[in-house]
């Protein structure tokens, strides 16, 4: 068999890929069922919010795959990824806008309702194409990409790395957020873009296409893995790893480093932009906030808390530390930033390998207890 | 000795002798000081305050003169009105400039008992009013029981340039200062011959100069070729109004004498290098925000630099150590109620105490467990800065503070008509430099520096040395947390004092410090105050906004060139 060939399925053959897969198939399954053979009422019912919200965390959680993939393999820590989440998210929004039509406010049969209230005559050219699905969708995966790969080129090229690197990459989002806050870049100013209708003819307020939204991200979460799975067990991967660890080694190895890290952290931004471009339509509104310097490092965060360099590790903590949110912004909107903080002072100096380290760890320990060998999983 | 204009010694009266009226002068200047400002205050808000007795010294005989001046206000005729006003111009009594300001305002008025009255308020049913001989209070009048003498447009102008004329007699510099410049483009050809006395006898350079100026005005009205050499160089906007039109041929007397395009080539000459001034100083003011701006930049990025070169550790909690110095000084001003400058003083130290603890706490409760892991460091640090905004929003307010600015330090100093700066800027400007410069004596000429030194160039050669490199880390963080508090300190007088106010300068702080160089402190002085003046420079064509994101990109694409910095460390130390 010739195993290059089939390197994208090379992650079917792992357990822990399986099971990830396993466990998410399920969770979708169960949540589905739950939300359609239930009847509301029933103390087990998933109601549409509540699948519009799983959505929301698979969605987190395919960009924290990504953040992963760069941060955990390459040794990247990008300040920036919010960047790539929302431009795929503004590509998606600029597309839904167009699918308002003429049942905007204003009613005007071609320009979104901001554009109407600042008096612009024509839609600028760069929002041509977004009315056409696949144009939008196209311009999902190519913007973030188009970005990591100048971004990455120039920064890779002059061996900008470690704290450098992360310092410029919040300054790249934190840039694109004050450009984006402008009015007079036609993306909606402070208030985004909002007040969407439908997608692909379905109506986006109808449970049905909620719960289709969340399949299709399970879906994608699912994708997304897989092939972050394949990258990182490649060659490629192994060099991904090595560089990451003895970046000046690997050089010196003759491998051109610069190269990898510019291919992964491009497809790791392009999976951002499709977490984003999934995001959009289930929030309903994308805005400059997404930008903010301060939702990049909670991105790095989630990992940091799942555990690094695992990728399952990365949807463990999105998921978690997003549930978390939702429940204390609810319940104690003023501690959650107590908590939050809290996390990543806790989770950096007792868990630095997050939750997956914990489960490695236990895993480990249960399979020492039959041999000799008690103590050592202290020094991992 | 100044009268004011016609007016003959026999007229003034008991104030002929010339040596005794110029002492006298003297003497009453600091009274009738604040006599003015007293008055003027309470005519700009309308308080229903006192004035002092407005002539101490009046006696029976002047209050006698007085009122036949007055009585002849209360007519009819609106000429004869004139006359009298003109009559009050020249008649010398110290309260003349009260009545004709009162009279203007409409606030001058007779009682039914045939007494002028001076209205302090006139809003409201009931007015408090005073004798305006006299200048005492008379508690409060119903408008009924008054009647006011009435004035017309011509009347109203002509009130206008005598109380600028009267106020050119004045013994307070300050009060000639501001009616000489009222009187700038304002002067006519009755004022055009006094005013040139005027001129001879002004003592103050100053209002001699504006005086010059505002009758060039009148002479390059009517033509004058000559005037045009008076106005040259005079930056102020009504100066290159006049001079403007003279080049545009819009002056009236034009008609007159005949089409003169020499004096309108003049003008326009002059006119010219008065923009050419005017650029410059433009080009001043930008480099002054600028340099204030990046002296900002500086105070926030340098403990930063010091934090981050000597250690390689990036605290993201730097921005709210500047915030906790900021809230050290609101928390001295409110111990120190009315003392704003004594606390802002002590702020200082309590600042850079405060910064420099909660610094320490950081350094010992964190950062010493994660040696060697910048990238968590930075996540950790994070953390802390969160909830250290927390802290502050929920235990003092999400809202901003107010911190107060000492007198001593707002105002700003004119140095011509196109170009004032601002006090506190300067103050901030000022303070940087200090804490650059001890920040660099300690660097270099002190044992700690000696020490931090080594242990950035060489961290396990300093330790077998014998230098403890831990107490080296604890002082340094210290060193570089203080200086953010006191970065704090200066920044509580130019912005708002908030729990987000750290957040807004931490990253310009690490763009500060990455593009000035690493390990560098000089690196960081140029960079923050270029930084600044190149953000200053933008502003003006590309908005506040687009000038910040113009500055973002161009520091991403400078490190790419630049990994290092302005100024890369060189040698074993830089591949840290």
């Amino acid at each position: 068999m010739d195993s290059s060939r089939l390197w994208l399925l090379r992650p079917f053959g792992e357990r822990s890929t399986l099971i990830f897969l396993g466990v998410l198939l399920a969770a979708m399954t169960l949540v589905t069922l739950l939300h359609v053979a239930v009847p509301p009422g029933h103390p087990l019912y998933v109601s549409a919010y509540t699948v519009n919200l799983f959505g929301k965390y698979l969605s987190y959680a395919l960009l924290a795959v990504a953040v992963d993939l760069v941060w955990g393999y390459l040794g990247i820590l990008s300040l920036g990824h919010g960047a790539f989440f929302a431009l795929g998210g503004y590509a998606m929004g600029m597309y839904l806008m167009r699918q308002i039509g003429d049942r905007g406010v204003y009613g005007h049969p071609v320009l979104p309702d901001f554009m109407v209230f600042l008096n612009w005559d024509s839609l600028p050219w760069y929002w041509y194409g977004f009315d056409m699905a696949w144009f939008a969708f196209l311009m999902v995966l190519l913007v973030p990409g188009a970005l990591a790969l100048v971004f990455g080129f120039l920064a890779f090229r002059s061996r900008v790395t470690g704290v450098y690197l992360s310092i410029i990459t919040q300054a790249l989002t934190f840039a694109l957020m004050l450009a984006f806050f402008r009015n007079e870049m036609g993306f909606g100013g402070n208030n985004g873009l909002t007040d969407f209708r439908e997608i692909l003819g379905f109506n986006l307020r109808s449970s049905e296409t909620r719960l289709g939204l969340f399949l299709a991200t399970g879906v994608a979460l699912a994708l997304g893995y897989v092939l972050c799975r394949a990258i990182v067990t490649s060659k490629l991967g192994r060099v991904c790893v090595a560089t990451r660890d003895a970046e000046a080694r690997t050089r010196f190895l003759g491998y051109r480093v610069e190269r990898f890290q510019l291919f992964v952290f491009t497809v790791s931004a392009m999976l951002a932009g499709l977490a984003g471009a999934l995001y959009v339509p289930q929030v309903g509104i994308i805005n400059p906030s997404e930008f903010s310097p301060l939702f990049s490092i909670e991105i790095v965060l989630w990992v940091a808390l799942g555990g690094r360099a695992t990728l399952y590790g990365a949807v463990i903590g999105a998921i978690l530390v997003n549930y978390a949110k939702t429940v204390f912004t609810g319940a104690m909107p003023d501690a959650w930033l107590f908590a939050l903080g809290g996390l990543f002072v806790l989770v950096t100096v007792f868990l630095p390998k997050g939750v997956a380290g914990l489960l490695a760890l236990r895993l480990r320990r249960r399979r020492d207890a039959d041999g000799s060998f008690s103590g050592k999983e202290a020094s991992a | 000795m100044r009268y004011p204009p016609m007016l003959g010694p026999a007229t003034a009266g008991a104030r002929a002798g010339t040596d005794a009226a110029e002492d006298e002068r003297t003497s009453h200047s600091r009274g009738s000081w604040l006599l003015a400002l007293a008055l003027s205050l309470a005519l700009v808000l309308g308080l229903s305050i006192t004035t002092p007795a407005a002539a101490q010294d009046s006696t029976p005989d002047d209050d006698a003169a007085a009122m036949t001046l007055l009585e002849a206000l209360d007519v009819d005729s609106f000429p004869t009105k004139g006359e009298a006003i003109d009559a009050i111009v020249h008649s010398d009594d110290s309260r003349a400039r009260d009545w004709l300001q009162a009279l203007l305002d409409g606030r001058l008025q007779r009682a039914g008992d045939g007494r002028f009255v001076v209205v302090l308020d006139n809003t409201g049913r009931d007015w408090p009013v005073q004798d305006a001989l006299s200048g005492e209070p008379l508690g409060q009048m119903s408008r009924r029981e008054l009647d006011r003498i009435g004035i017309n447009n011509a009347l109203r102008n002509q009130l206008r340039s005598a109380i600028a004329v009267v106020d050119l007699y004045a013994a307070d510099v300050g009060l000639r200062r501001a009616s000489a410049e009222r009187l700038l483009g304002e002067v006519d050809s009755d004022l055009a011959g006094p005013l040139a006395e005027v001129i001879e006898e002004e003592p103050d350079a100053r209002v001699r100069e504006r005086l010059v100026q505002a009758l060039a005005i009148y002479r390059l009205e009517q033509g004058e070729l000559q005037a045009i050499d008076d106005l040259r160089g005079s930056l102020h906007p009504r100066v290159r109004v006049a001079l403007a039109r003279a080049a545009s041929g819009t002056v009236e007397s034009r008609a007159a004498n005949g089409d003169d395009p020499i004096v309108a080539d003049a003008a326009r000459e002059a006119l010219n290098s008065i923009e050419q001034m005017l650029k410059l100083n433009r080009a001043a003011e930008t480099l002054y925000f600028g340099l204030s701006l990046g002296s900002v930049l500086v105070l926030a990025a340098i403990g930063l630099a010091i934090t981050f070169g000597v250690m390689g550790v990036i605290n993201m909690a730097h921005g709210e150590l500047i915030m906790l110095g900021a809230y050290t000084t609101w928390a001295m001003q409110q111990l120190l109620p009315g003392q704003p400058g004594l606390a802002l003083i002590l702020a200082i130290p309590a600042g850079f105490l405060v910064a420099a603890l909660a610094g320490i706490a950081i350094e010992r409760g964190v950062i010493q467990f994660l040696k060697g892991r910048p990238l968590e460091t930075l996540l950790a640090t994070f953390g802390i800065s969160l909830i250290l905004q927390q802290l502050v929003r929920t235990g003092i307010s999400p809202l901003n503070r107010t911190v107060i600015t000492p007198e001593w330090m707002s105002g700003s100093i004119a140095v011509n008509d196109a170009l004032s700066l601002t006090l506190n800027r300067m103050y901030v400007l000022g303070f940087a430099l200090v804490v650059f410069a001890v920040l660099m004596l300690i660097m270099r000429r002190t044992r700690l520096g000696l020490e931090v030194r080594a242990v950035t160039q060489n961290r396990a050669m300093a330790r077998s040395m014998g230098i403890r490199a831990t107490r080296v880390d604890i002082m340094t963080f210290a060193l570089g947390s203080g200086v953010a508090g006191l970065a704090g300190v200066a920044l509580s007088q130019l912005t708002n004092v908030g729990p987000n106010l750290g957040q807004n300068y931490i990253i310009d702080s690490f763009m500060v410090v990455v593009f000035g160089g690493v390990g560098n402190l000089w690196g960081t002085l140029v960079a923050g105050l270029s930084l600044g003046v190149i953000n200053q420079v933008l502003e003006p064509w590309a908005g506040a906004v687009m000038a910040k994101i113009i500055v973002l990109v161009f520091i991403i694409l400078f490190i790419q060139k630049r990994p290092r910095g302005l100024f890369p460390q060189k040698g074993r130390a830089a591949e840290g």
